[in-house]
């Protein structure tokens, strides 16, 4: 059994239909990443899956459906959502965006977690009184992943964590994603138009256009794939 | 020289009045991004309700405590069902501010209904007694007024900044979508910001009754003076409506008294325009964050 | 997104309708109504002036003013003063008040290049609390608290109508230029720059719009267009005082707006009507009660509504006629915010 089994996902805005019947699957432990471009439908996916928007067809989070539930919900299930742009919330510091990730949480490690997560981005330990909003792109996307984390979540969906990076700020944002998956056991879902960098380190992959999932597979397979190659890596 | 402090003392008085409500439309405005017109009249129904309270003999600080409470619940409920439905204010900025005006007329005419136009008196939290310090006259429902505005803000720092909830209102008023992807239930927030506002406000009702008489329109005379407290000290920032609020009661009486040609009867304008000053150098007020505009 | 209905609401024929229904009730309404409920009518008109100017600040440009009811209150005072003790004839007296109104609406715009939303509220709230108390300050020239009555206006004797009917077809002329200058100065070049700068003030800026300008014109403009609407009060008023130009008259001048349609052409001018007209239709018998109706009325209206009476009767003739299948957009983001408002142009 999957950790999240999607069958059949529609959903979009309004009248507007964006996803036309996805299927994908998430497994314990794996790191899946749908790759799209722009308008793909990869930020509507990830929103439907955390309760952001309506959608139809079968969610199962752990065997069970969670179709229908609010974020605050799926959040208590151990479901964690790093948002397009981050979600910073820009007038709490950074030891607080910290604290309010652990919202959900009852238990009395929260403060040890905190410091486990300055351990693991030492930058964010040397901001920890600055307002979030104050620091730079790179910095909210680290702080952004380890607000997420903070929740302890058995599933963590990540929407393009690339976006507005310099590269080699998103090597190493990829790299600690990597290292979480490793050594903290997480699930990441993530959905990204960097292709070469979520291939790197991702199981398995597949590929969104306009809707539908067009291509699936391990990510080397995906890699490999002639068509991918042309459209994402910007190889000929 | 007494005189001077006895102005300053009437001042202080007036402001930390002004204070408590701007104490109010500051939460609502963080929570749900609005101005309540209502606020004020809010406060005077629930200030009705502790008179009621009072004449079947139950001692005032109980009757306002009882008020309080009840306007907690009542303010929670205002969010959940009259403003909420309506939708957030980043797209409906115009008809919420006329439902919170539909509230203000619909308050109150009822209290015009319920308990009539005459003033009537309303015993001071605090009692008559007064002490002499330096030559002025300061009573025990003035210390008692700042003292409790003093309370009242040292309540909110350590609700804000020592617990949960309080994280997860600052996180609400700062970003919602994010704060509900860390589970935070922003409804609960939003209707206990409104709920707490509404409880500031009942005992500034009671402390304003207190000082003058009960009257429906007790609030509407204080109205304008509250909003031009919140906005000298920023529509975002508690700490700015207390600041605001000290420093819009002090300077109105004091331009009333020595500045001739301005007079009691255009302090207020008076006021109005040293805060159009400080909005020129600092559009958010004095301790209101500035938003940032995205391109 | 109601395709059909759009157009429909787009129709030179539907339009041409509505200007006839318009016109059929302005030559109607003075033979149907006795001079009082007239009076009504004619307060609901300059109302409905001043709501249009208001309209253009806060429902085109986006700028919030709870302050009109100060330009009002300047127009008025302008022709009872000048009709009064200077013996202009009042129709002259329009053009002193709206020039003057256009200069200080200009001046209360300068500081709102600055000043957005919330604490533009407070500075335009302001100017309404500061009114009536220099009127009293300098009562040798506006009568103070005892007021200032103004010569009436009758008909000329070549025309056979009575006072009130007079003003209504006056009044009623008035509305119908003010709406038309409006709706050309809304779908003309500037009309576009009001709006852009609404909708993104940096965006319109990168555009080439200057949109200080923009913001201080549309200011004085709208001043100007309250300020005429209280030139028609005081000619049907004829007794100014104070109190008539306090705070609640800027609320409602507000609510006229919006409870209209703000944003709309028409709108304002419906609200007026129904601001003025509502404490005459809820008369529960009691004036307290009936003013508990009003509100509650207002806060039921908003939540069925929000866009205003004539923004919630086109949703419900979008929703009557069902739009074509639409084809989902390209782009992950809703399309809905990306289209313009649809009634930002539309016929009356």
């Amino acid at each position: 059994m999957s950790l999240l089994d999607v069958r059949e996902l529609h959903g979009g805005y309004g009248q507007v239909k964006v996803l036309h019947g996805l299927d994908f699957s998430v497994g314990q432990g794996e790191v899946v990443v749908i790759l799209g471009a722009n308008g793909a439908g990869k930020t509507t996916t990830i929103r439907a899956l955390s309760g952001m928007i309506a959608s139809s067809g079968d969610i199962l989070f752990e065997g069970k459906s969670i179709q229908g539930q609010r974020p605050e919900q799926l959040c208590k299930l151990g479901i964690a959502h790093v948002p397009q742009g981050r979600g910073t919330i820009t007038d709490l510091t950074v030891e607080d965006n910290l604290r309010l990730g652990a919202y959900v949480r009852k238990d009395k490690d929260i403060d040890a977690d905190i410091g486990i997560w300055y351990d693991i981005f030492p930058r964010l330990g040397e901001r920890r009184a600055q307002l979030a909003g104050q620091m730079s792109g790179g910095e909210q996307q680290m702080l952004a992943i380890a607000r997420a984390a903070m929740a302890r979540p058995k599933l963590l969906l990540l929407d393009e964590p690339s976006l507005g990076l310099a590269p080699l700020v998103t090597q190493e944002v990829f790299k600690q994603l990597a290292d979480i998956n490793r050594d903290r056991g997480t699930t990441l879902l993530v959905v990204e138009q960097n292709a070469n960098l979520a291939l790197s380190v991702a199981d398995r992959a597949y590929v969104l256009e306009t809707g539908a999932i067009i291509t699936k597979g391990t990510a080397a397979e995906v890699g490999a794939d002639e068509a991918v190659r042309r459209a994402y890596l910007g190889i000929d | 020289m007494d005189e001077l402090l006895q102005q300053l003392v009437n001042g202080f008085s007036n402001g930390a009045v002004y204070a408590s409500l701007a104490l109010s439309l500051v939460l609502v405005y963080r929570a749900s991004g609005l101005l309540n017109f209502a606020q004020g009249e809010m406060a005077m129904v629930a200030t009705y309700g502790a008179w009621e309270l009072t004449e079947r003999d139950i001692p005032v600080a109980v009757a306002i405590a009882i008020a309080m409470a009840g306007s907690f619940v009542f303010g929670a409920l205002i969010e959940r069902l009259l403003i909420r439905p309506v939708g957030d204010a980043e797209t409906h900025a115009l008809p919420l501010t006329i439902v919170t005006i539909g509230g203000f007329i619909t308050l109150n005419a009822f209290a015009q209904w319920r308990w009539g136009t005459a003033v009537r008196s309303f015993p001071p939290l605090f009692g008559n007694g007064k002490i002499t310090v330096a030559g002025a006259i300061i009573t025990h429902q003035v210390i008692g007024t700042v003292a409790s505005l003093l309370v009242v803000v040292g309540l909110l720092f350590l609700l804000f900044q020592k617990t949960k909830l309080g994280l997860a209102i600052r996180s609400v008023s700062s970003n919602v979508e994010s704060s509900r992807l860390v589970g935070v239930p922003v409804g609960v927030v939003l209707m206990v910001s409104w709920g707490i506002a509404a409880a500031i406000g009942a005992l500034a009702g009671g402390l304003v009754a207190g000082n003058q008489d009960l009257s429906p329109f007790m609030m509407q005379f204080i109205l304008v003076s509250v909003f031009a407290s919140a906005t000298l000290g920023g529509f975002d920032s508690p700490l700015g409506a207390v600041v605001g609020g000290l420093l819009v009661g002090v300077f109105e009486v004091l331009i009333g008294r020595y500045v001739g040609i301005v007079g009691t009867d255009l302090a207020l304008g008076a006021t109005f325009v040293l805060i159009l000053g400080v909005l020129v150098v600092r559009p958010q007020g004095l301790f209101g964050t500035a938003k940032v505009r995205r391109v | 997104m109601g395709g059909g209905a759009l157009a429909l609401l787009e129709n030179r024929w539907v339009r041409l309708g509505a200007w006839l229904v318009a016109a059929l009730l302005i030559a109607v309404i003075p033979q149907s109504f006795e001079d009082p409920d007239l009076q009504i009518f004619n307060y609901a008109l300059a109302s409905a002036v001043a709501a249009i100017g208001l309209n253009l600040l806060t429902g085109f440009n986006g700028q919030i003013s709870v302050g009109h009811g100060a330009f009002f209150g300047i127009g008025a005072y302008t022709t009872g003063i000048l009709v009064a003790d200077h013996g202009w004839p009042h129709l002259a007296t329009f053009v002193p008040a709206a020039l003057l109104c256009f200069v200080i609406g200009m001046a209360v715009g300068l500081p709102a290049l600055r000043i957005h939303g919330a604490y533009l509220a407070l500075v335009t709230l302001a100017m309404a609390t500061v009114f009536p108390q220099l009127i009293l300050r300098y009562e040798s020239v506006t009568g103070g608290g005892s007021g200032l009555a103004v010569p009436k206006w009758n008909p000329p004797d070549s025309v056979d109508l009575s006072r009130e009917q007079f003003h209504f077809y006056l009044f009623a002329l008035v509305t119908v230029a003010a709406y038309l200058l409006v709706r050309n100065l809304i779908h003309s070049r500037m009309g576009r720059a009001i709006i852009a700068v609404r909708d993104d003030e940096t965006a319109a800026t990168v555009l080439g719009i200057d949109a200080a300008k923009v913001k201080v014109m549309t200011f004085g403009l709208s001043a100007a267009l309250a300020g005429i609407g209280g030139c028609l009060f005081a000619v049907a008023f004829r007794s100014l005082s104070p109190t008539l130009f306090g705070i609640l008259l800027s609320i409602e001048l507000l609510v006229a707006v919006v409870v209209g349609g703000s944003a709309t052409l028409a709108g304002p001018i419906i609200g007026a009507l129904f601001l003025e007209w509502s404490p005459e239709v809820i008369d529960a018998g009691d004036g307290q009660v009936s003013q508990i109706l009003f509100g509650v009325l207002l806060i039921a209206l908003m939540r069925v509504a929000p866009g205003g009476l004539l923004g919630g009767a086109k949703r419900l003739l979008v929703r009557a006629m069902p739009p074509p299948a639409l084809e989902p957009p390209d782009d992950d983001e809703p399309a809905a915010s990306a289209a313009p408002p649809p009634d930002t142009v539309e016929g009356p």
